[in-house]
């Protein structure tokens, strides 16, 4: 079972570097993702892996999981959501503003807007 | 006490000049000398206790566990030199309130003075090393800005840049041969170390110490080969040069010397590398000093020459030659900080200080002339002058001295360099006072006004005085070089005659052969312009340009702009400092029994790893790639449940979810498909990259795994129940335990919603809006858009599931659940009827401000713990109770229930700000908002039914709403 474990977590870490390093946007988002999964069952793993033992205290219950490494994953999948809203809406943004989702712009600047929204520049009254 | 006040009054006073400069300069200088007398006075009053022999001392702690504290003390050389500097620098005050310009910042410089002047009060006064370093780095810093004071001319700046450079490097060698020199005494306190002189010399780094010790001191002080910045720090204003160089910082080297003296000196390599560098530099700085035109020139390798001959004295390690050293080093002050000064006054008056456009200035300004002669005069070492005594003990020592062996080498080589002394010190007063009357002066000479004479004439008379009585000089000198030495001194009288001895006849020659010289000056001039003549400064600035160079080029290497390049690196990096880190570490054996794997686990392990694989061959359809993503969160969701953590599974699949739609969100104005771009190479660079990663993570997670291991879990366990008055322990260490924690997540939480709105709502305006408002779907739009089942269906499930999420949240404590979650499942829920009726129907009928919603969440949870204060027990402290009403059974209320509502309304009003604001988008694109309850306009019976209802219906409103 901890093979299993371990080589998903692997799995997933490879994956997502691979995303990472990918030269649009999208796919780095992406790979930002799969090690959000990957990190969060890495952490999650440290309290080692137990089986119909939920940290729920009952009369009834045979033992524990170890809680600590849960509450601390819990908030981890919260906060990788909000980082991963935050970087898929800066990666919009930039799209918008540059027309391009390119992660590099080392060759230079490319051209901009170019003539596509001129026309309808003055219109901006919606929503 | 009086100590701390004699450093401190420096700096206190450098605030007073920038403000007196208001009231006139005047009034400016009259201050800053105030200062200065001020501090002098009080050195004086010590003068009686330092010449009885008492060390009087200050203490305060400041970082006792650093070995850094305030501690100074004053002994016959802390008196000799706090008293050159004060006293000469209340000289330069007066000079150069007389000296500056009208156009000249006088606040400034008297500012930059002062900090100067403390920072070396504070070398010479301080007991503690580490505070004697800073001080050292405060005189680089403060004399970068003297030296730069005219930062108009670019001499100016790249001479203070060149002193920072080289005197700074040196402060660094310093500093580290300090550290070593205290940790071999044990304590950094000077009269510590000063004590264990012997133990530090049979040390086996009492070498490094000493060449790193040296390397600071030499730089200072201007030693060969660090000579070099010196003259070029001679664009400085005349008075900073007359104080720099005379007195004060290129002393600090020398002063440290015979600080470390005791401790430091009689050994062989102090001899060799000490004395022979001072040798060097007293021979070679009076060769070019001889040649130079410019008068601060000549006078800056003069003063080179002369601090050679002062190290070169230290460097003997016999007690004599410290005598010699210390009177010559109160001598050197006195003449060269009154030569100085003439210069100024010649550049000042004539306009130039070009020794070949002056001569004949003795009818013109004759009282500068004497003041210059008679200093000229001690510099040559003629007798009846100061510098006469001091240069007779020199060639005294040298005389007596062999090196390697050598008799002769010392005395011949210390003859060579008074010969070139005495040349340039005739030049000096030949070539500029005496010749004849010239009629091209750049300006009219004549003699400057009583302020700028009237300190070089006060140091003349000193030199005079103790020429002629030297007996004056005797005790000041027996109390200093008794401080230096640190034991008991030879017997010895400062006398103008000692006989007929080798020194006189020694001094003779230098006279002869310095007039000699002067006499041909031309022809030696050819000489040295056939010698090869390396350029210090073009060696420098080749130095500073190839490490620019060097820099830059790994700059450039390294950071070329290209995030993936940096990201590569990144990764690298870290794969290299973890495998680092688990190799050199000591690892326990895998002993704690595997679990078995069940068939369904491996279906699921199948499932996750067939998912990353496709993942990444894939990954161009962006679609698909979402798709994929959430097969795994689900699949991680029933790991979670598998594996005894039922919050983990339901938190995991609530925000996946969330994260799909939006992602989906956000693919309707990005690019469908990925293009293919990176060369194979790129990409069999970046796979060994990850599979490496993959490799270590997982490789380091299973030897974690395998291993037993103790936990603070236990308490959390046991205190759940008794504690935080609830079962689920996982919730309570969230609301209860770690609840600050939680606290700051959700603040984080609700800043990524607020960053997200400020990022969305700035696209609407500029280029982004403009391309959204031609956006053209780049997919066919399905015809139906708002399919009447799924409306019918979430509008009906709207309120199970708000019931659903109350459920979750309520019995959030006692089993799985709590505010996390049911704010996730709330969220769903009125996303559900964005999805299914549109933004805008939905919008409409949401009434809630999300930043108002994530704002109170904030305060409510951090008023939660308030009030934990007014009960008077530690921020977020819960407390709990058991209630009965009619009807209900018997239910708990705890204080985290607050807690909780805080983070739910956080987790909600977060995720709907994005949702809502991603919505913002894609209205303004296309979206039109559709008033009736569904985009299907339900026809009335009696109307006739048109073939294409639904489409004219949706085309009316699309029109409606444009215009």
């Amino acid at each position: 079972m901890e093979l299993l474990v371990a080589s998903g977590v692997g799995v997933m870490t490879a994956a997502g570097v691979y995303l990472l390093l990918r030269a649009r946007t999208f796919p780095v988002i992406i790979g930002i993702a799969l090690l959000s999964y990957a990190v969060n069952t890495f952490l999650f793993a440290t309290g080692r892996l137990a089986t119909n033992l939920p940290p729920v205290i009952s009369d009834s219950a045979n033992g524990y999981t170890d809680p600590l490494p849960q509450a601390l994953v819990l908030t981890a999948i919260v906060i990788s959501f909000g980082m991963t809203a935050v970087i898929v809406v800066l990666a919009l943004r930039a799209y918008l503003e540059a027309g391009s989702d390119e992660v590099d712009t080392a060759e230079g600047e490319r051209p901009g807007t170019g003539s596509s929204g001129d026309g309808a520049g003055t219109g901006g009254g919606a929503a | 006490m009086t100590l701390a006040w004699i450093v401190l009054l420096p700096f206190i006073g450098a605030a007073l000049p920038g403000l007196l400069i208001r009231a006139g300069r005047d009034a400016c200088a009259l201050t800053t000398g105030s200062v200065t007398l001020l501090a002098l006075v009080l050195l004086l009053t010590q003068a009686p206790a330092v010449f009885a022999g008492e060390v009087i001392q200050a203490r305060w702690e400041w970082l006792p566990w650093l070995g850094l504290n305030v501690t100074f003390f004053l002994d016959g050389l802390g008196f000799f030199f706090a008293g050159l500097i004060l006293g000469i620098g209340l000289l330069i005050i007066i000079y150069a309130r007389y000296y500056l310009s009208k156009d000249d910042p006088m606040g400034q410089f008297y500012a930059y003075l002062l900090l100067f002047q403390g920072a070396m009060v504070g070398i010479v006064l301080s007991d503690n090393i580490l505070l004697l370093l800073v001080f050292w780095e405060l005189t680089s810093l403060s004399s970068f800005l003297l030296i730069g004071y005219w930062k108009h001319l670019p001499a100016g700046r790249q001479g203070a840049r060149m002193a920072l450079a080289v005197t700074g490097m040196g402060g660094l060698s310093m500093i580290a041969g300090m550290l070593i020199l205290g940790n071999i005494a044990g304590s950094y306190d000077l009269t510590v170390i000063l004590q264990h002189g012997a133990e530090i010399q049979a040390s086996p780094w009492y070498l490094p110490a000493l060449l790193l010790i040296l390397g600071g001191c030499f730089t200072k002080s201007a030693q060969f080969p660090f000579h070099f910045w010196l003259p070029h720090a001679m664009a400085a204003p005349t008075p900073v040069s007359a104080y720099l160089h005379s007195a004060t910082m290129v002393k600090a080297g020398i002063f440290l010397m015979a600080r470390m003296w005791p401790v430091l000196a009689g050994t062989e390599a102090w001899f060799y590398i000490v004395a022979t560098t001072g040798l060097a530099t007293m021979a070679i700085g009076a060769w070019i000093a001889l040649f130079k035109d410019d008068l601060k020139g000549l006078l800056a390798h003069s003063t080179v020459s002369h601090l050679g001959l002062v190290t070169m004295l230290l460097g003997f390690g016999t007690p004599m030659a410290a005598i010699a050293g210390v009177f010559h080093i109160l001598n050197h002050a006195t003449f060269k900080c009154a030569l100085f000064m003439t210069a100024g006054i010649v550049d000042h008056e004539a306009g130039t200080r070009d020794a070949r456009r002056l001569g004949g200035l003795a009818a013109l300004m004759p009282i500068t002339a004497t003041i210059a002669t008679l200093a000229a005069f001690s510099m040559a070492g003629l007798p009846f002058f100061n510098g006469f005594l001091s240069k007779e003990m020199m060639l005294h020592e040298a005389a007596h001295t062999p090196w390697a062996g050598n008799p002769w080498i010392l005395p011949a080589m210390a003859t060579l360099g008074a010969v070139f002394s005495v040349a340039y010190s005739f030049r000096y007063v030949f070539h500029v006072f005496f010749g004849p009357r010239r009629d091209d002066y750049p300006q009219h000479p004549h003699d400057p006004p009583a302020g700028m004479y009237l300190p070089p004439a006060f140091l003349v008379v000193l030199v005079v005085l103790i020429g002629l009585v030297p007996a004056l000089a005797q005790p000041l000198v027996t109390v200093v070089a008794g401080a230096v030495v640190g034991g008991p001194l030879p017997e010895f009288h400062l006398a103008i005659w000692h006989g007929v001895t080798l020194a006189l006849g020694l001094s003779a020659v230098a006279v002869a052969g310095g007039a000699f010289l002067l006499w041909r000056h031309a022809v030696f001039n050819k000489l040295r312009l056939a010698l090869p003549r390396p350029e210090a400064k073009t060696m420098f600035d080749a130095l500073v340009n190839g490490l620019a160079a060097f820099s830059n080029l790994l700059i450039d290497g390294l950071h070329n702009g290209s995030l993936r390049r940096y990201l590569a690196f990144f990764v690298t990096a870290t794969l290299a400092v973890g495998v680092t880190a688990f190799m050199s570490g000591e690892h326990a054996a895998g002993l704690r029994a595997p679990m078995p794997a069940p068939l369904v686990p491996i279906l699921g392990w199948l499932l996750l790893v067939g998912a990353c694989i496709a993942i990444v061959f894939f990954h161009r359809n962006r679609l698909l790639t979402l798709v994929i993503i959430g097969v795994m969160g689900l699949i991680l969701s029933i790991a979670f449940i598998y594996l005894s953590a039922p919050d983990l599974a339901l938190t995991q699949i609530s925000v996946e979810v969330v994260t799909v739609v939006l992602l989906l969100l956000a693919l309707n104005f990005l690019p469908k498909e990925t293009p293919r771009e990176s060369s194979m190479l790129r990409r069999l660079r970046d796979g060994t990259l990850a599979v490496f990663s993959g490799l270590g993570v997982g490789g380091l997670i299973y030897l974690i795994m395998t291993r037993d291991f103790t936990s603070i879990s236990e308490y959390h366990l046991a205190q759940s129940k008794p504690g935080g008055g609830g079962t689920n322990v996982v919730n309570v260490i969230l609301v209860d335990f770690r609840g600050f924690d939680t606290f700051g997540e959700i603040i984080v939480l609700g800043i990524a919603a607020l960053a997200i709105y400020a990022l969305l709502d700035g696209a609407l305006h500029g280029p982004a809006a403009r391309r959204l408002n031609s956006w053209i779907p780049d997919q066919e739009r399905a015809k139906d858009r708002h399919p009447l089942m799924m409306v019918v269906a979430t509008r009906v499930m709207l309120p199970l599931a708000l019931v659903v999420g109350i459920f979750i949240f309520l019995r959030g404590h006692n089993e799985p659940g709590g505010g996390f979650i049911a704010g996730l499942v709330v969220s769903i829920a009125f996303l559900m009827q964005y999805m299914a009726s549109g933004f805008g129907w939905a919008e409409r009928r949401m009434k809630i401000d999300y930043h108002a919603m994530i704002a109170w969440g904030v305060l409510l949870a951090g008023f939660t713990g308030v009030g934990a204060w007014l009960a008077g027990r530690p921020f977020l402290t819960s407390d709990y109770g058991y209630f009965k009403l009619p009807l209900l059974e018997k239910f708990e209320l705890a204080t985290v229930m607050g807690f909780d509502i805080g983070v739910f309304l956080t987790v909600v009003g977060s995720v709907m700000l994005a949702l809502a604001n991603l919505s913002r988008l894609a209205r303004r694109t296309e979206e039109p908002v559709s008033d009736e309850p569904m985009d299907f306009k339900p026809v009335p019976e009696e109307e006739e039914i048109a073939p294409d209802a639904g489409l004219s219906a949706d085309v009316a409103t699309q029109t409606g709403e444009r215009s």
